[in-house]
């Protein structure tokens, strides 16, 4: 096992170009291209922002404006739903390349993390600009922290999708299942509520065992909120786990392996 | 000096897992059976027990009948499946000709995808570019290199395909069955290369359906049976062990579906026998149209095509003895029957007719159990898919029992020449002209009959 994850490494440069082709295959032939990537996130803070203004105003001290707020979480939250819902489909949607060519499975899902992650990072600056234009700054100490929360987020949804892809090809049922999922965890996830407000009567227990409120904690604090970044040992805990969670996932996707050409 | 592939005692069992389309997640969850449903239920042999060693810098050809494991051996020489149980080795770097653009990626330019491509055969970006120019060239796809790949055609995809692969410059190179990607003139450029490849001293491992190919480039063969091998070797004698196994299930084939149509047409047009007036009228020869009628007043009771040992077969080779054996009973004599017998090619064309009344013979008497021969000395057919009728008819052409298009057989010859009818030749040549004796030339010419 230790043996195929170094070979991992080798295969950067397939990664790599695999990642590349994902991107440029997902605007070829759409007039605004690459721009998408901006203009997305944009419009989706226009929907938020029509709707928690003129529909169903939020207007909760400290958290304005409360689009912003809730982008801050959506962006990555996007990252992580996308990048499992693409890596469950990615052995089957590769079946050719597993069955044909001596290709290292596990870089499939590996790209759709990735390729779901530049997705997330490259309107990340636009964001912060935004930020700065609502006069909600982010503080400089904790935005050094935000490399961390990306990479614990990326060794985290890494894992998942490791375990994710692997059962997939043999039950197919788990991507259909996955969207409802996904939507569940979203729901009980503090993306587009704050985790501290008073109308929040779920249990803690509910957040603090969820991986992903933490992380979606740590951006919210990080670029967000002001009083510098409390959930530090929150992150560096559920880093130590994910790290953990990415073995073990590893070590099943390793053990599943053999069947995949057969079974895809 | 160490063998570039070398298999022992090699095993593949493809799992199957029956019962599995109904198996959900949640069901086996519930029956807590996810460990048991991901054990196969069932094992399906590919390979079994095969053993083969190919030098380095040789050319090695595995034939065999669709299913019976080239495929899979291939596959566990590349290292994309794992056998069951026994070792490969490989000596040097693989490419592997199997799925040509696979992972080429329809939206993306065939720029970009000749470099994906090689990356995953295991070229750098560097060694890429610089064979990129020799790549384009080779598939002759310069004008088109820029544009996404969804819009070549099939034929441009395979070109390309098979660029890169062959680009990668592998120490081993397996090909399975993509001789047949291009035009005439790729395809002479591809055996040109793999002629190259052997030059250089490369090791070529090749899995196809052409014998020819075979023949002409492979200094060695093995025949894959079911997964077992049937024959290593000299390609010639691998050849000839694997046609003779072909025509041996050929023939079986042949057997039963004559069987079934005779069977079919018995059992249906039984009750028109009595209305015989009706059939009576002669049909048209040339108007294949299988079926069996007549008054059976004389019956046709077993048909036989008996080869040149004695024995009953549907195979014969061109230019060798075929012989026809009729059974007929007559109830009640009768002094009027015609016995005719003619073939027809698969293209219902009537190759040949003759009857008894044709040929002078004056009917006198037939009574009771009865066998009539019709023996061709020379079956002058070039190779294809024949039928038989068989007819006994009074001379004025009512017809006793007409068994039209029932028997079907096959010829074989080791010539594709074209035509109907093969009539026996010779070519003769003024000293001026000269060919190559036997030895020198390739061996599918090598052991044709003699057709002098």
């Amino acid at each position: 096992m230790l043996a195929n994850l170094a070979q991992l490494f080798r295969y950067r440069g397939l990664i790599q170009s695999l990642v590349v082709r994902e991107l440029k295959a997902r605007y070829r032939g759409s007039v605004l291209g690459f721009l998408w990537s901006f203009i997305n996130p944009l419009l989706l803070l226009g929907v938020y922002w029509f709707i928690f203004t003129t529909i169903l105003p939020n207007r909760t001290e400290g958290l304005q404006p409360y689009a912003l707020f809730m982008l801050c979480g959506i962006l990555p939250w996007t990252w992580f739903a996308a990048s499992l819902t693409e890596a469950s489909n990615s052995l089957i949607a590769g079946g050719n390349l597993i069955k044909k060519v001596l290709f290292p499975a596990e870089v499939l899902p590996i790209v759709s993390v990735l390729a779901n992650m530049i997705h997330f990072l490259l309107p990340l600056p636009l964001v912060v600009a935004l930020l700065v234009l609502f006069q909600r700054a982010p503080e400089l100490p904790g935005l050094l922290w935000l490399p961390m929360v990306v990479l614990v987020q990326f060794v985290f949804t890494a894992g998942l999708a490791l375990v994710l892809a692997a059962l997939t090809v043999h039950f197919r049922d788990i991507r259909d299942i996955l969207t409802n999922v996904l939507m569940l965890w979203f729901f009980s996830t503090p993306i587009i509520y704050f985790y501290k407000q008073p109308e929040i009567t779920g249990s803690k227990l509910l957040i603090d065992l969820n991986p992903v409120a933490h992380l979606m904690i740590s951006y919210q604090e990080i670029l967000f909120l002001r009083g510098g970044f409390g959930h530090w040992k929150w992150l560096l805990a559920l880093g130590v786990a994910s790290i953990g969670v990415f073995l073990a996932s590893y070590w099943l996707f390793d053990r599943l392996r053999d069947s995949y050409a057969e079974v895809v | 000096m160490t063998p570039a592939i070398e298999l022992v005692n090699v095993s593949k069992a493809y799992r199957r897992y029956t019962g599995r389309q109904f198996a959900t997640l949640k069901s086996a969850l519930l029956q807590r059976s996810i460990l048991r449903d991901l054990q196969p239920s069932e094992v399906f042999p590919a390979l079994r027990d095969v053993s083969f060693t190919v030098p380095k810098g040789s050319t090695y050809g595995v034939i065999g009948r669709n299913g019976s494991g080239k495929s899979t051996a291939l596959k566990v020489v590349a290292g994309i499946t794992k056998p069951t149980s026994g070792t490969v080795r490989v000596d040097g770097r693989i490419s592997a000709l199997i799925e040509l653009g696979a992972g080429f990626h329809p939206e993306i330019s065939g720029r970009e995808n000749v470099f994906i491509n090689g990356i995953m055969l295991g070229l750098t970006r560097r060694e890429i570019e610089q064979r990129f120019d020799e790549i384009v060239e080779f598939a002759e796809l310069q004008e088109f290199i820029d544009a996404p790949v969804k819009t070549y055609s099939s034929g441009m995809y395979m070109r390309l395909g098979f660029a890169v692969a062959i680009h990668v410059d592998p120490d081993v190179l397996l090909v399975d069955e993509v001789l047949a990607v291009g035009d005439e003139g790729f395809t002479h450029k591809c055996l040109d290369k793999f002629a190259e490849f052997r030059r250089r001293g490369k090791t070529i491992l090749i899995v196809t359906h052409s014998l020819a190919v075979v023949e002409r480039f492979c200094d060695q063969a093995l025949w894959l049976d079911r997964g077992h091998p049937g024959a290593t070797g000299d390609p010639r004698r691998v050849v000839d062990a694997y046609l003779t196994a072909v025509e041996k299930g050929e023939d079986q084939l042949l057997a039963d579906t004559s069987e079934k149509a005779v069977a079919a047409e018995s059992s249906r047009l039984q009750p028109t026998g009595a209305a015989a007036g009706d059939a009576a009228s002669p049909q048209n020869m040339f108007q294949a149209v299988e079926g069996r009628w007549g008054s059976r007043e004389v019956e046709i009771t077993d048909v036989a095509l008996i080869d040149p040992t004695g024995e009953r077969s549907f195979v014969f080779h061109s230019g060798e003895p075929m012989s026809v054996r009729l059974r007929v009973r007559a109830p009640s004599p009768t002094d009027d029957f015609v016995f005719g017998v003619s073939l027809f090619n698969a293209d219902g064309v009537c190759c040949y007719g003759t009857n008894t009344y044709l040929e002078n013979l004056e009917p006198e008497q037939l009574t009771g159990e009865a066998e009539v021969g019709f023996s061709i000395e020379n079956l002058d057919l070039v190779e294809g898919t024949y039928k038989l009728d068989v007819a006994v008819h009074k001379r004025d052409g009512y017809p006793y029992d007409y068994h039209r298009l029932l028997y079907t057989f096959r010829v074989k010859s080791r010539t594709h020449d074209v035509g109907i009818y093969r009539p026996r030749h010779r070519w003769t040549f003024s000293p001026g002209v000269r060919f190559k004796s036997a030895d020198q030339q390739s061996g599918s010419d090598k052991k044709t009959h003699d057709r002098s």
